[in-house]
């Protein structure tokens, strides 16, 4: 076999990439530019929103509690909260977002509470609407505080100590190492995000490489020249390939700098520091090269079985119709990879895409079950090599390259 | 030298069935001769090129090129045959010296080879002011220049031209014609397909006429006039042609 022949094409396949907006753009533009976007553009809104929701004073109103002025006077002493009178339309001003809340203290309910008889105070809100719920959080709260109170005073009333109501305490505790945690938590996502980003770099590619020379009629130039239709469909693959791992890559260098940035910026808060630490301290560069190895026969086989299907096609869009439903194979796999409680089984490992998306789960939890990583490895290579075989039988058949 | 042997090509039609676009053809084109194959549209004339330019492999038959059997050496075939078609495009995002770097080097010239040939190419054919312009940005005559100079990269003893002139301007037409002689000229064995009467008399050495994948006959353009008693070409294409159409229609 001619390695020159195969660079040669190679090297001219990159050339023209490289100066074709539409590949430039799905292969380098996108995934540099889509997470910052996605992740700190909308992590960014995200915690704006929250915050902004939070500073809003919110309207509660009170029902009742004539009869209760210790309670009344607590509630309207609480910070941040504005408590309106009653008026008969409350339903409706929760409902059209005049009020977030409304709060309603039964009859005689500060007598009740001292003769010991048991009561209920109700809180109407706008369920999943954040606002309303964060105004029921706070009228909750000082509601719980009110009644531990009470039990604290009755306690002390008859001599008891506190431990009566609470003879032990339940607490949980992490063993697992953080990278296992952030594994759990991420790694599915990683391994899915790879196999798409792998399957949508090449896609592209694949299309203007086969289908696309066939539209543009250069197909026929290509094939007078005397390099041969396998050194020919292998300079092609080769650069479909590497349009596939660097889309994978790209992305993933810009989904751990998105997040650094993110969890800079939100530092304060959980969430924004589990993701900071969960994708970009905690992935070293044993789990991204072994996640990059293990994706490699992936994108091997996504690079060639898109290159034999677009080949078919006489036209760039004929081919496009043929390769978007092949984004739901990859997807659906994929995504079963990232469901709670699907773990690696000697069966599930042979089955492709589904198998590297649950070692990568495993991979990035710091997890190595080397007879899983030889039983995938091997298995995708065997795939990878039948779809490159058969891109190089497509490309030899007149059928297929005259199809007309 | 061309020797085609019994060249045939069968294509599945689901519709249609067995289809023979080229049904055991045989002929011989010399050095230093223009070999024209006439014939209407979908008489066989691109598969029968195809086949010797080992872009289509032969159902049956062969054919000889500079020595080279195309069924059993189809790239060593390549190597020495220019291919040129209207179908055969330019890289649209090369920039024109790229594009005839590219065969070149696909052709195995090494690089200071491939330099001195496209300099030597590029002055011959005026093409200096464009070689580094890309191909999407030249104009037709420009883009035929930069196929000519393609073809001609690796100085191949054969040169294969499918319907060169097809849908070209009469300039540009002009070029290609005054191209393909100079290819004679220069000792180059030359076949080319047409259906423009015109070409073939000004060009050709020998004539194929072909029909239905079928060579009904050759010779020169002298030896066909006498044959048939005619002297224009289209009356003699004509008297050739019609029997044959009558047949089929009858079938």
């Amino acid at each position: 076999m001619s390695l020159r022949n195969v660079g040669i094409v190679y090297k001219k396949e990159l050339t023209e990439a490289l100066r074709d907006r539409r590949t430039v753009i799905s292969t380098i533009l996108v995934p540099l530019l889509l997470f910052p976007v996605l992740s700190v553009g909308f992590g960014a809104l995200a915690v704006t929103l929250v915050g902004k929701a939070k500073e809003e004073v919110p309207k509660v109103m009170l029902r009742g509690g004539e009869d209760s002025p210790a309670v009344v006077e607590g509630l309207e002493k609480l910070d941040k909260i504005e408590i309106v009178p009653e008026t008969p339309d409350w339903k409706d001003q929760i409902i059209n977002k005049e009020i977030r809340a409304a709060v309603e203290i039964p009859t005689g309910f500060q007598a009740n509470v001292a003769r010991q008889k048991s009561d209920t105070v109700k809180i109407f809100n706008y369920e999943g609407e954040m606002k309303s719920e964060f105004a029921t959080d706070k009228i909750e709260k000082y509601m719980k505080e009110y009644r531990d109170r009470v039990v604290k005073d009755r306690l002390a009333a008859k001599n008891l100590p506190e431990t009566v109501l609470n003879p032990f305490d339940v607490k949980r505790e992490n063993v697992a190492p953080p990278e296992k945690v952030s594994g759990a938590a991420f790694g599915g996502i990683i391994g899915y995000m790879v196999i798409l980003l792998c399957m949508t770099g090449a896609m592209y590619p694949a299309m203007d490489l086969t289908a696309g020379e066939k539209e543009r009629g250069t197909m026929e130039t290509i094939l007078s020249s005397p390099i041969s239709r396998m050194h020919l469909v292998l300079g092609k693959f080769f650069l479909v390939l590497t349009a596939a791992l660097g889309t994978a890559a790209l992305s993933v260098l810009s989904m751990g700098v998105s997040f650094s940035v993110l969890g800079h910026y939100t530092g304060q808060t959980a969430g924004g520091r589990a993701a900071a630490s969960g994708l970009l301290l905690k992935l070293g560069p044993k789990t991204v090269i072994s996640v990059f190895l293990m994706a490699l026969p992936v994108a091997v086989l996504f690079s060639a079985t898109l290159m034999t299907i677009a080949l078919f096609a006489k036209t760039y869009k004929e081919a496009q119709s043929y390769l978007t439903p092949m984004t739901f194979v990859v997807i659906i796999p994929a995504i079963a990879a990232m469901l709670p409680g699907v773990e690696l089984t000697p069966k599930l490992s042979l089955i492709p895409i589904l198998n590297v998306s649950l070692l990568c789960k495993e991979l990035v939890a710091g997890t190595y079950h080397w007879n899983f990583i030889a039983i995938i490895f091997i298995s995708t290579c065997v795939y990878a090599a039948a779809a490159l075989f058969l891109a190089i039988k497509m490309f030899q058949r007149e059928s297929v390259l005259f199809r007309s | 030298m061309i020797e085609a042997r019994g060249l045939s090509k069968r294509f599945q039609d689901k519709k249609r069935g067995e289809i023979r676009a080229v049904d055991n053809v045989s002929f011989t084109c010399q050095a230093s001769k223009i070999y024209g194959l006439l014939g209407a549209n979908g008489a066989g004339k691109t598969t029968t090129l195809r086949m010797l330019a080992t872009i289509l492999e032969p159902t049956d038959g062969t054919a000889i090129v500079c020595g080279y059997d195309v069924v059993e050496h189809p790239e060593k075939v390549r190597a020495n045959v220019g291919f040129l078609s209207t179908a055969t495009a330019l890289y649209r995002r090369l920039t024109a010296q790229e594009f005839v770097e590219y065969f070149g080097r696909l052709n195995g010239l090494d690089e200071p080879t491939l330099k001195k040939r496209v300099d030597d190419i590029f002055n011959r054919l005026d093409m200096n002011e464009f070689r580094d312009r890309r191909c999407d940005k030249l104009s037709t005559g420009m883009m035929q220049k930069t196929s000519i100079a393609r073809t001609l990269v690796h100085d191949p003893p054969v040169m294969i031209f499918d319907e060169p002139t097809n849908g070209l301007d009469i300039m540009t037409a002009r070029t290609i014609t005054a191209f393909i002689r100079e290819c004679r000229d220069n000792g180059k064995t030359v076949i080319f397909s047409t259906h423009i009467m015109s070409e073939v008399e000004k060009l050709c050495d020998t004539i194929g006429i072909i029909q239905s994948g079928k060579l009904l006959v050759e010779g020169s353009l002298g030896q066909l006039r006498d044959k048939y008693a005619e002297h224009d070409l289209e009356e003699i294409f004509v008297k050739v042609v019609t029997p044959h159409y009558v047949a089929e229609a009858s079938n």
